[in-house]
């Protein structure tokens, strides 16, 4: 999948200490103190994609009630990116419930 | 008192949980304070990670000297609570709390129980509101306040409520300049409700009238009386279509914070077995208490997730609630403050009168759904389906909606959808929308991991 560009912007707190993520075996940068959900979403556009079309979602709520940003964390699914801190080398998965073929 | 004294509960360490335990702190209780979260503040006035450097200021405005008041309150007990930040309480049985590590279920009886769990966005499900990009929003303000981040390059704000005006502002105010304000509240609403609003809290209405005369006068193109139609995208959202003065218009905007008002977080309300009943004025399903916040046997409701009433409120709320259950276990208590904060209370629901008078729900937006428009995220259920459903002989409220689709049986159990499938199932069989009635809350109320 082509990374269609960051949905979040990084306005401000730019000088944190920088970790990396792995994301579907992919390293991406982020800083300290952001959530799973920020560091993705600051270089691409979906967090999972729908067990039934397969299209994309990028989570919504940000607080924890919504569920739509659950993502595999170290092995654990279901995890909520938006209330999971972003930690140096934590492995992220996005595609367990990939459904589409592109 | 803290030894073999009462054991009490508070579930959420925002402005009314704060308060509340300040106030038994400061009759010799000490109370168990849960908290999802990692740090208190709850989500108004919630704290950035350690080690960020923006001042309060920065991150909550005008609100800066209660937020940092309220943080202060909070890390000044410390020593003198049990504080369980990071902790989900997924389960009430009586007054007994299920919560804790997940591997191993953890039960504690208490004496009494405030839940104060606060509220999330009520969200209208309208096509297209699924893409990546639209985000609640009170998502889009805490990407901001938490995270020191926006959403888009040219962000549109859409729905209605109070919070739909000090979000465009705030992100206005961070340098990003929003594509549009799309409000469904017509400005003669809010006419109608300028003197309640005035009245019953100055400084409040003071505040939305700057948020939205900064917004004007800044050039940010607000609609008024608009009707949002969809969100348009591919891989994320791209532009949206509305309603506007008898005509449509096409806003382009790579993001977008959608909401209109707050849905009070009450299932665990549900769980312990209050009572629930129809509100009229804000049109949703609220469990039900009495003047001294009981709504079951040992369970006071504080804060917005009782009532939506907000942050100042939600800390009156706490403070009196900390006064009635340190009086219920013998302390006296200072009669004058109580009638005090009783008087404040009365002011803060006119007030919450008058915005649902200048910022109605549209719930039409809901009821007429376009039949392939998503209401249920988690299944994919659309309007179509609950339509079918509520046409069948059988339906008789939005619980057999969801036996028939599985809509709300997803991982957020319908918090999303619940109320805006009420809606619709409700005007598909000719029904008010009190009489589709509401899901039933199921434990766990989120998400938990079972094994390791």
């Amino acid at each position: 999948m082509k990374p269609a560009g960051g949905i979040l912007r990084r306005i401000a707190e730019r000088d944190r200490g920088r970790i990396t993520l792995i994301v579907d075996g992919e390293p991406i940068s982020a800083f300290e103190g952001d959530t799973v959900l920020s560091a993705i979403l600051t270089v691409d556009a979906a967090l999972r994609y729908s067990e039934f079309d397969g299209a994309p979602r990028a989570g919504f709520c940000l607080m924890g009630a919504c569920q739509e940003c659950r993502v595999g964390i170290d092995g654990h699914g279901l995890q909520r990116a938006c209330m999971t801190a972003a930690l140096d080398g934590m492995a992220v998965t996005r595609d367990r419930w990939r459904v589409a073929d592109d | 008192m803290t030894d073999g004294g009462p054991r009490i509960a508070i579930i959420g360490a925002g402005p009314s949980g704060t308060r509340a335990a300040e106030t038994l702190v400061r009759h010799g209780h000490r109370p168990t304070v849960f908290d999802e979260s990692p740090r208190s503040g709850g989500q108004s006035y919630r704290r950035q990670p350690h080690g960020f450097r923006r001042k309060a200021q920065a991150i909550y405005g005008f609100e800066a000297r209660k937020a940092a008041a309220v943080h202060a309150a909070f890390d000044a007990i410390l020593p003198m609570i049990d504080y369980r930040p990071d902790t989900l309480v997924w389960n009430i049985a009586g007054r007994t709390l299920f919560s804790g590590a997940p591997a191993e279920p953890y039960a504690e009886r208490f004496d009494e129980i405030i839940i104060a769990t606060g509220a999330m966005d009520r969200v209208l499900p309208i096509p297209g509101w699924t893409l990546p990009g639209v985000f609640s929003l009170g998502g889009a303000q805490v990407a901001l306040k938490y995270q020191g981040c926006v959403v888009g390059e040219r962000p549109l704000f859409v729905g209605t409520g109070p919070l739909l005006y000090l979000v465009a502002w705030q992100y206005l105010k961070a340098g990003v300049r929003p594509a549009a304000v799309v409000d469904t509240a017509p400005f003669r609403a809010k006419v109608k409700a300028t003197v309640a609003l005035g009245t019953s809290n100055p400084a409040a209405y003071c505040k939305g009238l700057w948020f939205y005369g900064a917004l004007r006068r800044r050039g940010v193109s607000v609609y008024e009386g608009a009707r949002p139609i969809r969100f348009i995208g591919g891989a994320r959202l791209e532009s949206m279509e509305i309603a506007h003065r008898g005509g449509q218009v096409t806003i382009d905007g790579d993001a977008a914070g959608f909401g209109f008002g707050l849905s009070s977080e009450a299932q665990l309300a549900d769980l312990a077995g209050c009572r629930f009943a129809w509100n009229a004025a804000q049109r949703q399903q609220r469990p039900q208490r009495d003047a001294d916040f009981i709504g079951a046997p040992g369970i006071r409701l504080i804060g917005d997730g009782a009532a939506i009433l907000g942050a100042d409120a939600a800390e009156t709320a706490g403070e009196l609630a900390g006064l009635l259950v340190a009086e219920a276990f013998g302390a006296g208590i200072d009669r004058a403050r109580l009638a005090t904060l009783r008087r404040r209370m009365r002011r803060f629901e006119r007030f919450q009168d008058a915005l649902a008078t200048a910022f109605p729900v549209p719930a039409s937006i809901a009821a007429e759904a376009p039949d392939d428009c998503v209401v249920c995220r988690c299944e994919n259920v659309t309007a179509g389906e609950i339509r079918d459903a509520a046409r069948r002989q059988d339906f008789r409220d939005v619980n057999h909606v969801k036996s028939a689709t599985r809509l709300g049986m997803g991982p957020c159990q319908g918090r999303l959808c619940g109320s805006a499938a009420a809606e619709i199932a409700a005007a598909a069989a000719k029904i008010p929308p009190q009489s589709a009635g509401r899901l039933r809350s199921q434990p766990p109320i989120r998400p938990i991991v079972i094994t390791p």
